[in-house]
């Protein structure tokens, strides 16, 4: 239960964290190091390098802009779940970071971090493809944006390049008249959710995003659907698979379950916006 | 292989530490082992149990979830840092005692760091709030029903300051 050896980097700017990245191909960046230090303990990884970025300046914002909230690289879940901005400009951001893990972890682990671990079960991947968001991402040849629909390749897998940074993520602003909602059963409130579901309603328009029913997060458009055959619908796009912690149908009657109470909840928050 | 060693400064309950480590050594076995600070207990190392929870700048964290190079720049407080200046004990462990809040001790170091902060933030819990304060520790003896009094015994006499 202890890391295996290796090289550590603590660069002074992101020009010096990008040339470090450039020059250990199986080096890996160390944010809040919630999801990437288990890792390494347990030996389930093994990078020849970390690339600290904790010392990075001017990456722990986070920024209403034009059209969404922008987070950096830095900013812990605590901070942005905190945050009123993100609450009044895209609440689903702040409803999902209540079901991330518990308080301690949010107080070290990074919201982009976990978008770039990339993980089926975690609730930021759900989230940024639901809502159609991006990352932005430094390297050698400069920035680049990636939508959501192509950052999630596989199982803990993103299409972040190894000698890439991710800087910030981008939510859209919830429009006007549409509604959101987030539900998770977990065994233990903190713990991974058995199966989790994040809504979107905007008048007709239904989409609901699903984690740890599939390899990688799956939003399900349900529009024209009637609620009580939602659950059934969207099971024709999930993959739900049994493990020690449920089988395979127990999951699946939670997709039917979650979906109709995460649909309705999500048009009861519309109705009480308008 | 010789692994390289990094200087390290650490500011724990308000002293600076100078130690030379290896990158990998995680921030809990720092505190123990390289600073002899053996209140911080190490459980699960994976971040479930919460045995190993300490402050960085008064917000709880894992140390087994941090390596000791990356905890530079913050100011760190273990369960050793809780007592009052003149050694008698803090408010939260003063409430452990009264409230029966351990049995054998092991989670407890965990338990009196998450608390100290939470009742910082939030000096008056309802009975709820209380047991979300804790709901990230693991206690395998107490059922933790005496850790919840300990909550709010702690909160009665003023730990939230």
């Amino acid at each position: 239960m202890k890391p295996a050896p290796f090289d550590y980097r603590r660069p002074g700017t992101l020009a010096e964290a990008v040339a470090a990245l450039a020059g250990e191909p199986n080096a890996k960046v160390l944010a809040g190091g919630q999801s990437l230090v288990p890792l390494l303990s347990m030996r389930l990884a093994a990078p020849a390098m970390l690339v600290d970025i904790n010392g990075l300046p001017g990456l722990d914002t986070i920024n209403v802009e034009e059209g969404g909230v922008r987070v950096g690289a830095l900013a812990r879940h605590a901070a942005v779940l905190a945050s009123p901005d993100v609450r009044r400009v895209q609440p689903l951001v702040s409803l999902a970071l209540a079901n991330v893990a518990h308080a301690t972890i949010r107080n070290r682990g990074t919201t982009v971090g976990s978008l770039v671990h990339a993980d089926a079960a975690a609730e930021m991947p759900v989230v940024l493809t639901l809502l159609g968001g991006s990352l932005d991402v430094e390297g050698p040849a400069g920035r680049r944006t990636i939508p959501a629909g192509e950052l999630f390749v596989g199982p803990l897998e993103s299409s972040v390049h190894h000698d890439e940074i991710a800087v910030s993520a981008f939510f859209p602003a919830l429009a006007d008249g549409a509604g959101v909602a987030f539900e998770e059963i977990a065994r233990r409130h903190g713990d991974y959710a058995l199966v989790g579901a994040a809504a979107l309603v905007d008048g007709d328009s239904v989409k609901v995003g699903y984690l740890s029913v599939s390899d990688v997060p799956t939003v399900v458009d349900l529009s024209g659907v009637p609620l009580d055959e939602m659950g059934e619908a969207a099971l024709e796009h999930l993959e739900p698979a049994g493990d020690i912690h449920a089988t395979a149908d127990y999951r699946a009657q939670l997709v039917r379950v979650l979906t109709t109470r995460v649909v309705r909840s999500a048009y009861d928050h519309a109705e009480g916006r308008a | 292989m010789t692994e390289e060693l990094h200087d390290v400064r650490l500011t724990v309950n308000g002293s600076a530490y100078e130690i030379r480590v290896p990158a990998r050594r995680l921030l809990s076995d720092a505190l123990r082992h390289d600073l002899g600070l053996t209140g911080t207990h190490v459980g699960c190392e994976h971040g479930v149990c919460g045995a190993c929870t300490i402050l960085v700048d008064g917000s709880p964290m894992r140390s087994c979830l941090m390596v000791a190079v990356s905890a530079v720049d913050h100011e760190i407080t273990t369960v050793e840092g809780l007592a009052n200046p003149d050694g008698s004990l803090g408010a939260v462990q003063q409430a452990f005692v009264e409230c029966h809040g351990l049995q054998c001790g092991f989670c407890t170091p965990g338990f009196l760091t998450t608390i100290t902060a939470g009742l910082r933030e939030n000096p008056t819990p309802t009975h709820e709030e209380a047991r979300d304060m804790i709901a990230g520790n693991l206690c395998r003896c107490t059922g933790y029903q005496n850790i919840v009094k300990a909550v709010e015994r702690a909160a009665e006499i003023g730990a939230g300051g």
